[in-house]
């Protein structure tokens, strides 16, 4: 059977910051969706000239930090000052140390604040990965040679296929309007 | 002018030296993985494999035995095992300083550090994590410690402080493991495609998750270190301060103090940034990287100790001179017999038998770094090398002094003792070294020991200069600083 394939994106390569940075404010003006910037760290300024709305990881976090907390205070006053079978998990009860009231504030503080931090920090790190769509290793871009040097010193443009205003040659056309350094198309095979 | 250039007005310069280029930097850091391990590497490996094999054999014996085989005994309970607790979860403290708080004050020169720091963290918190583990000597019900649903309807009580270090030791490893990891996404993406062969390729890529390096991941990527670095900052403070609620909320003298807490998170900074210069003076020769490790970095690290250094310094002194202030009889007897060791208190004239652990200690944290005053110093391979190993020994002292000269003599001098350590206990401590030179040696080996991506970001000229090509403003009105986010 011959193998079929179909193009995927259109992968520009530029060599300096500020030509990418350029050619993202082109590409963001012309209206398109689902394209992207490749570089090797993280170019600050980026934002601004791709368009993009500031992060909302931190809604995640926040509320993930407020669920530790919370759980830190069921279990301890659960465990340490009431009295009853929650779930079958075993009964409850106080307990009493040095004659001090079994469920006050004070001795709660340290294992809220750590178990606050603890969920804060797991929630940030899979919210994370679940908005940025990773672990992904299959993406069409990787069949690019030259990609390899998006992580060394090169930095990419790319235009995905899937893109409502994508045109083999209108985007193409764009693109070389931005003075890219290659230009090339991305195939994926049609499964 | 874009943000991140450095004001020349100032007389400030780029951290790295000019004409590095990005791809310097991927080379340089990178290449260590790709080559053959110089033939010290080896030898260091199987020194730490042996130590390893060490802290084996003595954690059987103790497992088989019993915490007879240890030195600890009446009065002195809590000896070496807490000793190395603390001081190895003091050496951790450096690496978050380093990649949290630092990142939060936007000191851009920890760039060439933090990823060697962090990664001594989660090992220094793996070897003082072992200690509660095993000083029982019966590490199989080390699932006490949780708060498990069990048969016995049994809770843990927490109004411990051990209760409460439970909690804070095991977030802070899970926080530094996932923070750490977070940092290498983008550098194992490097070493992937760096990859010549297949097994190296697959195995890099397998953790760097199809790390594209999108700015559509970027974004979110660099909002959510920013938060790991602002819950990483007041984590690490609340680590060695919970520590030290466990001597602190005690009655013994010498332990019974409200200076323990900023005291103890000092001295963890303290010791912690004297081992990240010491390892990282040895790696930056044997792997050449001197020019991504500069004498400049190094010199603002021993600026560090030289700060953190006067602030234990403040806290010995505030220790006696609340003693002396309190008149209670029992803090001065351990303030000033049992540690500074005059004879004059005892009756029979006899000096404390502990004193000399102190004066090691105050000679190594509070003299010793003085020297960091004078520049040479500060920019000495040599002088820095043996002052940061002087520091770690004298931080270790530390420990034993405030835990094992407390101890051995407090309030009924009817149950006054001695600590004598056995040849387990030093077994047992000098395996840690091996498993967490073990460790380390293999992350030298195998993972990009300097944050790639980030010193990238770092270079002139890294990040874009959007209002290029806006007219020229007259000299002296400068145009619109880029925002950083």
């Amino acid at each position: 059977m011959v193998e079929q394939k179909k193009p995927a994106l259109y992968l520009a390569e530029y060599d300096t910051p500020n030509a990418i940075a350029k050619a993202a404010m082109k590409v963001r003006d012309a209206g398109y969706q689902k394209w992207d910037c490749h570089t090797p760290y993280a170019l600050h300024g980026m934002d601004e000239a791709m368009g993009l709305k500031p992060s909302k990881i931190g809604f995640i976090s926040f509320f993930f930090g407020m669920l530790g907390v919370a759980t830190a205070v069921f279990m301890m006053k659960y465990m340490n000052a009431w009295d009853f079978d929650f779930l079958d998990l075993g009964w409850g009860y106080p307990i009493i140390v040095g004659g001090k009231p079994p469920g006050s504030f004070p001795w709660m503080v340290p294992i809220m604040f750590e178990l606050g931090v603890l969920f804060c920090g797991i929630a940030t790190l899979f919210g994370l990965l679940g908005i940025i769509k990773l672990p992904r290793h299959n993406h069409p871009i990787f069949e690019s040679e030259r990609f390899e040097a998006a992580t060394d010193d090169k930095f990419f443009i790319s235009i995905e296929a899937e893109d409502q205003k994508f045109d083999l040659d209108r985007t193409k056309a764009l693109l070389e309007s931005t003075d890219p350094t290659h230009l090339e198309l991305v195939e994926q095979e049609v499964a | 002018m874009s943000y991140e250039a450095p004001i020349k007005e100032l007389g400030e310069t780029y951290l790295l030296p000019e004409g590095t280029t990005t791809h310097d930097v991927t080379e340089t850091i990178a290449g260590v993985t790709e080559t053959k391990a110089p033939r010290g590497w080896w030898l260091l490996f199987l020194l730490s494999l042996t130590a390893l094999g060490g802290l084996g054999g003595a954690l059987t014996y103790l497992f088989v035995q019993g915490v007879g085989v240890w030195g600890n005994n009446a009065p002195v309970y809590w000896a070496w095992d807490i000793t190395n607790f603390v001081w190895w979860i003091g050496i951790g403290h450096a690496g978050t300083l380093i990649s949290a708080i630092l990142f939060l004050f936007r000191q851009k020169w920890r760039t060439s550090i933090n990823r060697f720091a962090e990664a001594m963290t989660v090992f220094a918190v793996l070897c003082a994590a072992l200690f509660p583990a095993i000083h029982t000597g019966r590490p199989w019900f080390d699932y006490y410690l949780f708060p498990l649903p069990n048969q016995m309807d049994m809770w843990p009580n927490f109004k411990s402080p051990l209760m409460w270090d439970v909690f804070a030791v095991n977030t802070y490893l899970l926080i530094s493991v996932i923070f750490w990891y977070l940092g290498l996404i983008p550098d194992f993406a490097t070493l992937r495609d760096r990859s010549k062969n297949l097994f190296r390729k697959r195995a890099y890529g397998f953790f760097a998750l199809g790390w594209r390096g999108a700015h559509r991941h970027w974004q979110h990527y660099e909002r959510a270190y920013l938060i790991f670095a602002g819950i990483a900052t007041p984590l690490v403070l609340s680590v060695h301060s919970v520590i030290s609620f466990d001597f602190a909320t005690a009655v013994v003298p010498g332990w019974h103090t409200t200076i323990f807490p900023p005291y103890f998170v000092t001295g963890a900074v303290f010791s912690g940034f004297a081992l990240v210069t010491t390892l990282m003076l040895i790696c930056r020769s044997v792997f050449k990287m001197q020019n991504i490790v500069t004498i400049r970095h190094l010199d603002f690290m021993n600026k560090f100790m030289l700060g953190t250094s006067l602030l234990v310094g403040y806290a010995y002194a505030m220790e006696f001179f609340i003693a002396w202030y309190s008149s209670n009889p029992y803090e001065q007897w351990v303030f000033f017999h049992n540690r500074l060791g005059w004879g004059v208190l005892d009756s029979n004239g006899n000096w404390g038998p502990l004193w000399w652990a102190y004066y090691v200690m105050v000679f190594c944290n509070v003299v010793v770094p003085q020297i960091f005053w004078f520049k040479r110093a500060r920019t000495s391979v040599p002088i820095m090398f043996i002052a940061s190993i002087l520091i770690n020994i004298g931080m270790w002292f530390e420990r034993f002094v405030i835990i094992v000269s407390s101890q051995h003599q407090d309030y009924l001098p009817s149950s006054w003792g001695m600590f004598h350590p056995t040849a387990i206990d030093l077994l047992t401590y000098l395996g840690t070294f091996g498993l967490f030179f073990t460790l380390f040696l293999l992350f030298v080996r195998w993972l990009p020991i300097i944050s790639i991506a980030e010193v990238k970001g770092n270079l002139p000229g890294a990040h874009p200069d959007l209002h290029a090509e806006e007219p020229l403003q007259e000299p002296g009105t400068a145009a619109e600083p880029v925002p950083a986010e």
